[in-house]
């Protein structure tokens, strides 16, 4: 075991004691990474420094925040025109959480196209769903904190989920709720868990981590490492590319903060909650779309309920539904349409939980559920064994199959 | 050729999830398309018009203030629509402001000061309706942000009274509205022509005081807009210079990559 | 890596325009984290208070607050008026004339939190102990004031502060 050579006294000093430097050396300077890795790549450690953006300017709105159903709107309004630069810290954190969102899907569907779920990387992958689960579960009780409209509505239908539940379902809710219908308590325990579930996933993301340092990062070509040629370290090269990434990213994100901050929200969430009058179209946020959309095609509550929360699971155990040797998208025709039509249906899943459950749009919503199902639980096993795949080059450094999967060996001509 | 193509995809990608999320609120939207107005507040460059911001506040002082309260507005904020603090604490002082304990326990009205928020017409809500014929007219601090397209729906609301078409019977104590969603409305049409004298000498149209109502009431819903939108220009050049200058780094740190 | 080929130079400064672009960036998001602690509009539009020291007998003390903080108001006897002016000032800790600390003499105006480490001394009843010198005395660590509020004896480094106030008219002070 030798460690690197640091120059400075001091760092020695502390490297001796405690090896931070040299972890870091290790993970950062010496950590082979794929020198192929396109741009679909950077949503990882993007959406590591969204949640990061989240946590500051999260701490930041709690000093402000008053989490009492008859103070909570008004607290917000104080934020958004009394606390110096309260506005601007409140709208990048509820776009953040839109963004986060935007960072993290792309991150998984470029996880589906490349195959980086399979072996060996199959609890990497089930530590991402995970993640996303608590994600869902930290933006729906945060967006239940201004006490608007469709933070109250959104609570009370989201609890009431739990009700589908035979036997212990009202009483789950109850517990939920802290009382006979979402109110202060609930408000309060929210706002608790709120602060709580992102240092989870912090947690979790350290896990999810450590579980991607021990292969290293899938790549395009969806085949491993052979040797130094196929890899260079993640730092100076992916660093200054992520760092280019978080540019762009940035730039978006300002645009978005700055010209439309409220184009994602619900006006609805203006008006203070008002437990007598539900809004005439409740629709969740967009993010959460595709599964409500899943949750009214089945026209039984408790298989409706059932149905969404599956549509999480399945994820769980993609890594063994889908047994194709073969992990890049790139070298299996069939699935690489497959991918396509899936996605487009998750599109439309989306579009649909935000339409109105009636007419043509409740027949949509059915047949878009049952293919995103067919999607995993038949077609991906199917494809597994009828699926002929193309050859896989050699080696990340010497494609077979000529040009157009080098990566970056093109880009500086 | 995973560089300049690749990145474009994912920009792409990202797009279509923006435009993705508008739609739903889109959707939610009324059945009735709203006319879009000019608005000098509109765009990234928007502003507000200081003169239009002075004449809305005197219609929602003369008019609207009768019915509607203005909860999240202080006297202080007044600052924004161009008055000095001496017109400022004139102003507060026209308005009876409730404060207390005194010293003997009781609860007395006193002068505002710039501090104080704008009282509400009504005591409470119960108040409110029972003036009204059971409706509760609505707060009006945040109605700009509380509809979609906030400021087109308000002007519209403010112009589209008028005679209901035949066939359609308007219920008793009702008016009808082309833009109201359900087209009956509690509130009847507040504003009418020379309804209010411009102390700039502005002749006072239903247009006009729409306008100028429409402006006061965006600038109420979201004091903060001019601040937001000059600070997100120069934010959005910064980033895009410094992403520019970033892609020049990663090419010159890739060179040797093959 | 890179460095040793051709054009080390302009590279260089490629780099060291971006990585100084990041920092400005930085440092130009940071403010707004850090400014949104100071006092919010709402807080700071409130920083002013009127009373009526009219209803103050000679003798009593009355608090009131300003900006969340106790303030003394205590009209002052003639004895407690003589015996504050009559100090050599190069005696004091905090070396002040009486003249400085009181517009009008006979109502002292100040704000009522120890120098040392922020309690409320005791003193504004006739039944608190007052100290030595008969002004207040601070029950946490021991700092004595005198009936000019200037620290006389204990651990306080300076005299009880005087806020900014003014006569509105003959009987009502603004502070703030």
């Amino acid at each position: 075991m030798s460690g690197p050579n640091f120059s400075n006294p001091v760092v020695r000093w502390i490297d001796h004691r405690l090896p931070v430097f040299t972890f870091m050396h290790h993970e950062m300077h010496e950590y082979p990474t794929p020198k192929n890795l396109n741009y679909w790549w950077n949503f990882g450690s993007l959406a590591g420094i969204v949640l990061v953006i989240m946590l500051l300017t999260g701490i930041i709105l709690a000093m402000h925040y008053t989490p009492h159903v008859d103070y909570a709107f008004q607290s917000v309004e104080r934020i958004m025109r009394d606390v110096n630069y309260g506005w601007l810290i409140r709208y990048i954190h509820a776009n953040g959480a839109s963004f986060f969102f935007i960072v993290v899907y792309i991150h998984i569907f470029r996880g589906l196209y490349y195959g980086s779920y399979k072996a060996p990387r199959e609890l990497l992958w089930m530590l991402g769903v995970v993640i996303l689960l608590l994600m869902m579960a930290t933006a729906f009780m945060g967006y239940v904190l201004p006490w608007g409209q469709m933070s109250f509505w959104g609570a009370t239908v989201i609890t009431n989920l739990f009700s589908a539940l035979p036997g212990v379902g009202e009483w789950i809710v109850t517990l939920l709720w802290g009382g006979f219908s979402v109110d202060n308590p609930t408000l309060n325990r929210f706002f608790s868990l709120h602060y709580l579930l992102p240092f989870v996933i912090v947690g979790v993301v350290v896990l999810h981590i450590v579980a991607l340092h021990r292969f290293g990062s899938n790549n395009p070509l969806g085949i491993d490492v052979r040797g130094k040629q196929d890899s260079i370290p993640f730092h100076p090269y992916y660093t200054v590319k992520d760092m280019f990434g978080l540019g762009v990213f940035l730039t978006i994100f300002a645009a978005v903060v700055f010209f439309m901050p409220n184009a994602m929200g619900h006006p609805d969430n203006y008006i203070p909650a008002n437990p007598l009058v539900t809004p005439a179209h409740i629709v969740p946020e967009w993010y959460f779309l595709p599964f409500y959309a899943i949750l009214r095609a089945v026209p039984d509550k408790l298989l409706g309920v059932l149905a969404m929360f599956a549509a999480i699971a399945v994820l769980f155990i993609l890594p063994w539904l889908d047994r194709s040797p073969v992990r890049s998208a790139t070298f299996r025709p069939l699935f690489k349409i497959f991918f396509w039509i899936f996605a487009a249906n998750c599109v439309l899943l989306t579009y649909l939980g935000g339409k109105p459950a009636e007419g043509i749009y409740v027949i949509l919503s059915r047949l878009a559920t049952v293919y995103y199902f067919f999607h995993f639980l038949i077609l991906l096993p199917g494809l597994s064994i009828f699926e002929t795949p193309k050859p896989l080059p050699r080696s990340i450094s010497q494609p077979v199959l000529g040009s157009g999967t080098a990566g970056a060996s093109k880009e500086n001509s | 050729m995973m560089g300049a193509r690749g990145l474009l995809t994912v920009a792409a990608a990202a797009l279509v999830s923006l435009g993705l999320t508008a739609a739903p609120a889109k959707a939610a939207g009324n059945a009735v398309e709203l006319p879009s107005q000019n608005w000098s507040f509109a765009g990234i460059f928007g502003t507000f018009d200081r003169g239009e911001l002075q004449r809305g506040f005197q219609v929602y002082k003369e008019v609207c203030a009768g019915c509607h309260s203005l909860d999240y507005i202080a006297f202080r904020n007044l600052a924004d629509l161009g008055f000095n603090e001496l017109e400022i604490k004139a102003i507060a002082a026209e308005y009876e402001v409730q404060d207390g304990p005194n010293d003997d326990g009781e609860m007395f009205d006193r002068p505002g000061l710039p501090a104080d928020r704008f009282p509400a017409p009504f005591a409470n809500d119960n108040a409110a309706r029972a003036s009204n014929g059971g409706a509760l007219p609505p707060d009006l601090s945040l109605m700009v942000d509380a509809r979609p397209n906030g400021a087109n729906y308000l002007y519209a609301l403010m112009t589209g009274y008028g005679d209901a078409p035949s066939g359609v019977t308007v219920a008793e104590g009702m008016s009808y509205n082309a833009y109201f969603p359900g087209h009956q409305i509690a509130m009847p049409a507040p504003i009418a022509d020379d309804g209010v004298e411009y102390a700039d000498g502005t002749k006072a149209t239903v247009d006009q005081q729409a306008r100028d109502i429409t402006a006061f009431l965006t600038w109420a819903a979201e004091p903060n807009l001019e601040e937001r939108k000059r600070m997100g220009v120069m934010a959005v050049l910064f980033l895009l210079v410094m992403t520019g200058l970033l892609y020049a780094s990663k090419r010159k740190i890739w060179a040797d990559v093959h | 890596m890179a460095e040793t080929h051709e054009g080390a130079t302009r590279r260089d400064f490629i780099h060291v325009a971006s990585a100084t672009m990041g920092a400005v960036g930085a440092a130009c998001v940071a403010w707004p984290l850090i400014d949104q602690m100071n006092p919010a509009a709402d807080t700071l539009a409130l920083a002013t208070t009127e009373f009526d020291v009219s209803g103050v007998e000679e003798g009593m003390a009355v608090t009131i607050v300003w900006r969340g903080k106790p303030v003394f108001v205590r009209h002052r006897t003639a004895k407690e008026i003589e015996e504050a002016g009559a100090v050599d000032i190069n005696d004091l800790p905090d070396p002040e004339t009486d003249g400085a600390r009181a517009a009008k003499p006979e109502m002292l105006v100040l704000v009522g939190v120890c120098t040392h480490l922020g309690c409320v001394p005791l003193g504004q009843k006739a039944t608190d102990p007052r100290g030595e010198w008969g002004g207040w005395f601070c029950p946490c660590h021991g700092s004595h004031y005198d009936t000019s509020g200037r620290i006389r004896k204990g651990p306080a480094p300076t005299n009880l502060p005087v806020p900014p106030y003014e006569y509105i008219s003959d009987t009502v002070i603004r502070i703030g």
